[in-house]
């Protein structure tokens, strides 16, 4: 198990005071907070910031990892206590592995030494961490359905296009036979439904917690993200990309071969065009009722002038626009 | 740890299929009744309807459990949640916040469909 050096993780001190910790979280919270930020890999950041967080605001806590710290630091490994592999945690994973779960459990270094369910996170009304833990903990009769789980799923532009597959893993707390927690391991092939948008979510009845006393599970929510697209940007359910034309295509019109996420197609280019022109594709962007736009949006590439003939095309081209004042509107 | 179970499932989006009663949003979101209360009367979140009353399309402030709510009121009330708990801000910065955002992102969907500026 890796140690982790809170105090770096927060940019602070090893002797700083409470109020420097909070405000460096709250620093580093505001800059990484995944609702917010767009800082790369900004939900591991902020789940490092926050578990930091979490170790050092409470003096109990700080106090016992300090002591671990000092052990790691005179060189004895870090030992953690007994049973630290028993804990469980519940993480949505793709089948390519690059979604998690939003409210993903603290580090293993961080249960080992605090145990799960500690802290805010925990509380009553708290989405996140321990809430499994407590209902199981109390041992009522009451039939109770199963808590609700969040995971996220990127998908590629393509799937929301033709409907996909995924097989994801998902690992569950259950019970065995004498009321212990065990992880059990899931696979779900989950069809990715036609004309899904980014950040839309999935319901899976059902797939969530198992219920208590007979009552029904609860239910999986999938997050959907797209994978960044070289060529295509989204606009809810329109498609838009750049479609690079010469300038004499531009004015004299051409008919040019386009990219689509359905395949080529020849498209039209007015003659008389300008820079950022926008040709619309009616009903080629995501399906849907109705369905999105594709939008191509026009990109003038200058070529530059190589040879001697380019040099006199460029020439001839002075000449026949004499009168051409691209200043115009400069002179008032 | 056991066989993997294979399980062959289809999602339901659930910005454009799903209702929520109060009590199922609450599970849904892991907020409790008093959160879910006060995003209501922060204008967070709002029931579109209630099953109960009589007026349809309108909904009663006391009665929570005729609420229902469309399904954009469960990532809208995650979304809340988070920032109160993790930026520590009480639910109406939360709001001001997730306001700022969606402006954010019309910015940004401009941009992008602007296209590649020279």
């Amino acid at each position: 198990m890796e140690f982790k050096d809170y105090y770096a993780t927060l940019g602070v001190e090893r002797t700083a005071t409470q109020d420097e910790v909070k405000r460096a979280y709250r620093k580093l919270a505001r800059k990484y907070h995944p609702d917010v930020s767009k800082e790369p890999n900004a939900e591991a950041r902020f789940k490092n910031v926050a578990e930091a967080h979490e170790a050092l605001i409470d003096p109990e806590r700080r106090a016992a990892y300090d002591d671990i710290a000092r052990r790691q630091a005179s060189g004895q490994p870090f030992e953690p206590p007994p049973g630290w592999d028993s804990g469980f945690e519940f993480s949505g994973r793709g089948g390519d592995g690059r979604a998690g779960s939003p409210d993903a459990d603290f580090s293993d270094f961080f249960e080992s030494l605090f145990g799960r369910g500690g802290g805010p996170r925990g509380g009553p009304g708290g989405p996140g961490r321990g809430r499994e833990d407590m209902r199981r903990g109390g041992g009522s009769a009451r039939p109770e359905q199963g808590g609700d789980h969040h995971a996220k799923v990127s998908i590629d532009l393509l799937d929301s296009y033709q409907g996909a597959r995924r097989t994801m893993t998902l690992r569950m707390p259950v019970e065995d036979g004498q009321g212990r927690l065990m992880l059990q391991e899931r696979q779900l092939e989950v069809t990715i439904p036609k004309g899904v948008r980014e950040g839309q979510h999935l319901r899976l009845a059902a797939q969530g917690a198992p219920g208590h006393g007979g009552a029904a599970a609860g239910d999986l929510y999938l997050e959907i993200q797209f994978l960044p697209h070289p060529l295509y940007r989204l606009n809810g359910r329109d498609v838009i990309f750049d479609l690079p034309v010469s300038p004499w295509e531009a004015a004299l019109g051409a008919t040019v071969t386009a990219p689509t996420p359905e395949g080529p197609v020849q498209l039209g280019v007015p003659a008389g065009s300008s820079q950022g022109r926008k040709l619309r594709l009616k009903g080629k962007g995501l399906p849907g009722n109705p369905p999105g736009d594709l939008y191509a949006v026009l990109f003038i590439v200058l070529p530059a002038a190589a040879t001697e003939a380019q040099r006199a095309a460029y020439q001839a081209l002075a000449q026949a626009f004499a009168d051409h004042e691209p200043r115009a509107s400069l002179n008032g | 740890m056991d066989e993997p179970q294979h399980t062959a499932l289809s999602g339901v989006v659930v910005e454009e299929h799903v209702f929520f009663t109060f009590t199922a949003l609450c599970r849904a979101s892991g907020a409790d009744a008093a959160q879910l209360q006060a995003m209501v009367g922060e204008g967070l979140i709002a029931p579109t309807m209630s099953s109960g009353a009589a007026g349809a399309g309108r909904y009663s402030a006391d009665s929570p459990a005729d609420w229902q709510f469309s399904g954009d009121a469960l990532p809208r009330a995650r979304t809340a949640l988070r920032l109160t708990r993790d930026l520590e801000l009480p639910l109406s910065g939360a709001a001001l916040v997730m306001d700022l955002l969606a402006e954010i992102e019309s910015l940004r969907s401009r941009l992008r469909t602007a296209g590649r500026l020279p």
